[in-house]
């Protein structure tokens, strides 16, 4: 799979997903460019999150076979995603930084050299582009749901993710911080990285997006430029 | 990042979780003071009586009192999915195993620490044996319990049930450990036999299943 799909950030053939009697995927199959921002766009239920939980690896599909970053074993590349849940994926009872210090730990982010400093700064940095204050010390539990939503943000950014996958990213944040959210994820297609967002408010990236990637009954139906609201 | 310095990081974010919230630790201490309170006054045994039974009575103690902590621990994760994280972070499983395991071993041997003298108190302990030998018993005990408890707790953090499933899944095979712990426990509180053998099978019994947890805690952790 991997030669003829050298510059497909993901490439999923055929995926199934079964959850018991239920089937969240009924044969998802689809190449996906690298360096392009894709919008999936579908009713509750139409497998957007379970589509982003696989090419994650997070999930394993029933049948099918992933290939994300040329590579159809993601624990290979696991250091080149990002992920953001629905969820914060964020420890309530520590601050915004002292989350971010220890998932960067997991990323090996400052394991060498100066290590603390380059952690340190890279911390900051993803907090300052989400538009949040570094030295702020209260405990996530205490912040507003738009402040974590942008926090688990800059957890997804933090080991600089080839690829970043976003779902719901723009749920209970405000429309100010959405569109900061938005233009964040513009300028980071523009470096080149491969970005899936799922949303239900899909015109928040409409200027930005490369590709709606419709989803329906865990199937993809339709792939457009443009959004288009369904008939 | 190497396994050292993960493992390192995520016990010095279990202890500051732990620290701020105390979920784990005061639940251990009041059902165990509830424990020696409501024995004490149930029974009221010679001291002879109190040497014969405290071993048990100490060591089921911490043992229920050890489930609180361990189905803390993945409660923890569980909360905003944060395991989540981890998982699709590129550290290996290995390390949030034995974080895990380490974190629970300190909270563990606090209550030890902390229960010890009221234990001695209540049932006017005197030890006649070896009473340094109760300090590698304590350790390698509480080891035993926190090794299976974590990787067990692992195994039931997904099902609905996981309050119930982890004594059941956990009871069992630590019937040997317990035998053990009670017996060496014994041995040395009334002075009658040699602890040795029990320490030897709580040594072994570590060895193998600190080895197993390590081994297979990867497909735990991946698992569904």
């Amino acid at each position: 799979m991997a030669d003829s799909h050298i510059n497909q950030a993901v490439v999923v053939e055929g995926l199934v997903k079964q959850f018991g009697p239920f089937a969240a995927l009924r044969g998802v199959s689809g190449e996906f460019a690298s360096g392009r921002l894709f919008v999936v766009l579908g009713e509750n239920g139409a497998g957007k999150t379970t589509l982003l939980r696989i090419i994650a690896g997070l999930s394993q599909p029933t049948r099918g076979a992933v290939s994300v970053l040329g590579s159809p074993n993601i624990k290979e590349v696991r250091a080149q995603i990002g992920y953001m849940a629905h969820p914060s994926l964020l420890y309530d009872e520590m601050g915004g930084m002292e989350n971010l210090r220890y998932f960067a730990g997991l990323y090996g982010i400052g394991a060498k050299g100066d290590s603390e400093d380059l952690a340190e700064r890279r911390c900051r940095e993803v907090i300052a582009a989400v538009k949040l204050d570094p030295d702020l010390e209260r405990p996530i539990g205490q912040y507003s749901q738009g402040m974590r939503q942008r926090t688990s943000l800059a957890r997804a950014l933090l080991n600089d993710p080839r690829l970043l996958l976003l779902d719901e990213p723009f749920s209970n944040v405000d429309s100010r911080s959405a569109k900061q959210m938005s233009d964040l994820l513009a300028g980071l297609r523009d470096q080149g990285k491969t970005i899936f967002v799922v949303t239900h408010q899909p015109a928040l990236l409409d200027p930005a997006a490369d590709e709606f990637v419709w989803m329906e009954a865990g199937k993809i139906v339709n792939r457009t430029s443009h959004f288009e609201t369904p008939q | 990042m190497s396994f050292f310095n993960i493992t390192r990081a995520t016990l010095a974010k279990d202890i500051r979780l732990e620290w701020r919230s105390k979920d784990a630790i005061n639940a251990m201490l009041f059902f165990s003071l509830l424990v020696v309170v409501i024995f004490s006054f149930a029974f009221d045994p010679t001291a002879e009586e109190s040497r014969r039974i405290a071993g048990g009575l100490i060591w089921v103690a911490f043992l229920f009192a050890a489930i609180v902590a361990l189905n803390q621990t993945w409660a923890r994760e569980l909360r905003n999915q944060v395991l989540d994280a981890y998982r699709v972070s590129p550290a290996p499983a290995n390390p949030l195993f034995l974080a895990k395991a380490l974190g629970n071993f300190i909270f563990v041997i606090v209550l030890e620490a902390l229960m010890t003298p009221l234990f001695i108190m209540f049932y006017k302990l005197r030890v006649l044996g070896a009473a340094w030998q109760l300090l590698p018993i304590a350790a390698l005990g509480t080891w035993a319990l926190v090794v299976n408890g974590t990787f067990f707790a692992a195994i039931s953090i997904r099902t609905r049930a996981r309050e119930i499933m982890l004594p059941l899944l956990l009871f069992p095979l630590s019937i040997p450990a317990l035998l053990a712990m009670v017996n060496s426990t014994t041995a040395v509180l009334t002075g009658e036999e040699s602890a040795r053998f029990w320490i030897a099978l709580l040594v072994a019994y570590d060895v193998v299943f600190t080895t197993v947890g390590l081994l297979l805690f990867e497909t735990v952790l991946e698992a569904e």
